[in-house]
């Protein structure tokens, strides 16, 4: 199982108390992910990616394995660790002001 | 005895002040979606536990909450607490939250770009919903006015969102451009006597009306002077702030612009300066009470370089002529080392006799008059920046 960790505003919206564990058939990719993500959450589509193009929204940020993610192509395959379940995928909340 | 509701968006969260027809006595519940920008709450007058709320955020974009239990509880459209939010097929039942601009063949003009800052062309970009106007009859049925400024309609409880594309497709559409606060449609007027009349306003394009529910578009800003534009009497490119009209006397709208308060007494067609008296004529909000159509309130903001309240005096200025002649009306508002704004939607009028009236300011304090403005008093002094009010009278 994926482990997905969203933050506190997605999980209140999604009414999620704690991690998200998703399956996801391989090979297990961001896009994958995210699409199993808001198959289970409807209510969260357009508030990770855009509704239309797909995209990240520009504030938020992808981590894994201590790797910033966010640059990734979206069809590349996750680490091992996150595929296994050992390590969480993690969706931020970029820092800012206000 | 009668209730009111006031229905309150801040920078923060949302939040819902209740009493009985007195209004003297206030409960505050709040914040929902605390950390959200709430843009704008409002109830559909066919349905009034039908409530509609645009919860936006610069990290999560925007979504629509409904409450059909008069707030208290909500939900996404057509994602409700305990159903199949899918088909049996694994699709969507609805798209609350996704707002597409309409490029399709079908509108016959799928506009892309409209002016930038630097004068360059700049494609058309959902941002958020900055008001939502339910339709008069139907519960169901709610406009939507968007940044990048355009106007949308659900006619499925909110579940999903088309674009009336007529009105960035009419022409003028490329020579739009956004005002300091982004290009905003803020304003949607629904006629009550004639349904296929709607008026909008756009920042920094101008007033626009429809006589056909939405087809079809054209600019009423004749009349109109902006000095910060090239050519003052230009067709479109009017910074308005806010449009107001009384169901009464539907042709008559008043504005308030950037600067100058005017007044319309044909739909729009032509506008005249009603600013008369007044110490400053910027400003952001303009309402009609609700039982005389001749009676406006404005609140005079400094200048256009200071959003602040002039000579550190709240102050709300009522017309009983329809403008020109003012009064300022300053018992329990702050007449000293005030310095806040009032938003352009932060300013509603109930149905009670005697009309209440209710506006928010930046400094998080949301005030109400019982009498028509003669006395107010503060219902809460310290939630977040009001970005919008909105009231309900309720049996």
């Amino acid at each position: 199982m994926i482990r997905v960790v969203l933050p506190p505003h997605l999980r209140a919206l999604a009414n999620i108390s704690g991690d998200v564990e998703l399956h996801v058939d391989p090979p297990v990719t961001q896009c994958s992910v995210l699409d199993a993500l808001e198959a289970r959450y409807p209510m969260l589509r357009g508030t990770i990616r855009d509704a239309v193009t797909k995209q990240r929204r520009p504030f938020l940020r992808f981590f894994a394995c201590e790797q910033d993610l966010s640059h990734e192509p979206p069809d590349a395959t996750l680490p091992a660790a996150v595929a296994s379940g050992a390590e969480p995928y993690f969706i931020i909340g970029a820092i800012a002001g206000g | 005895m009668s209730k009111v509701r006031v229905l309150v968006g801040t920078r923060k969260g949302g939040f819902i002040l209740s009493s009985d027809g007195k209004r003297e006595k206030w409960d505050v519940s709040g914040p929902l979606f605390g950390g959200w920008e709430i843009y704008h709450v409002k109830g559909s007058p066919a349905d009034p536990d039908r409530i509609y709320m645009s919860q936006t955020s610069g990290w999560f974009g925007q979504i629509i909450q409904r409450s059909d239990d008069g707030g208290k509880t909500w939900h996404q459209p057509g994602t409700p607490p305990g159903e199949a939010t899918t088909t049996p097929d694994g699709m969507p039942k609805a798209e609350s939250n996704k707002f597409v601009y309409d490029t399709s063949p079908e509108s016959g003009k799928p506009l892309t770009t409209h002016q930038w800052y630097d004068g360059t062309q700049h494609p058309w970009e959902f941002k958020r919903v900055w008001h939502l106007e339910p339709s008069l009859t139907d519960p169901d049925t709610v406009y939507a006015g968007v940044e990048d400024a355009a106007l949308f309609r659900s006619t499925d409880g909110g579940r999903n969102w088309h674009e009336l594309a007529g009105l960035r497709g009419h022409g003028t559409g490329p020579q739009w451009q956004p005002g300091a606060g982004g290009m905003c449609l803020h304003t949607i007027l629904l006629d009550p006597g004639n349904p296929g009349r709607i008026y909008v306003a756009i920042s920094a394009a101008g007033a626009f009306r429809t006589d056909d529910a939405g087809q079809s578009w054209r600019p009423i800003n004749r009349g109109l002077k902006s000095q910060y534009i090239p050519d003052p009497d230009a067709e479109i490119g009017h910074c308005v702030h806010r449009i107001a009209m009384h169901g009464s006397k539907p042709n008559v709208l008043f504005m308030q612009k950037h600067w100058d308060v005017m007044r319309s007494d044909n739909a729009g067609d032509s506008w005249h300066e009603v600013s008369g008296n007044l110490p400053t004529d910027f400003g952001f909000v303009i309402d009609v009470h609700a039982h005389e159509p001749e009676t406006i309130y404005v609140v005079p903001i400094k200048s256009d370089g200071e959003h602040y309240t002039h000579e550190g005096k709240l102050r709300v200025f009522r017309s009983r002529t329809g403008g020109n002649e003012w009064e300022p009306l300053t018992k329990g508002l702050p007449q000293q080392n005030c310095y806040v704004n009032v938003l352009r939607d932060a300013m509603a009028v109930d149905s009670l006799d005697p009309c209440g009236v209710y506006f928010g300011t930046t400094g998080g304090q949301v005030y109400a008059s019982a009498d028509s403005g003669d006395s107010w008093a503060p219902i809460v002094r310290d939630l977040p920046a009001v970005l919008s009010v909105e009231v309900q009278a309720l049996p």
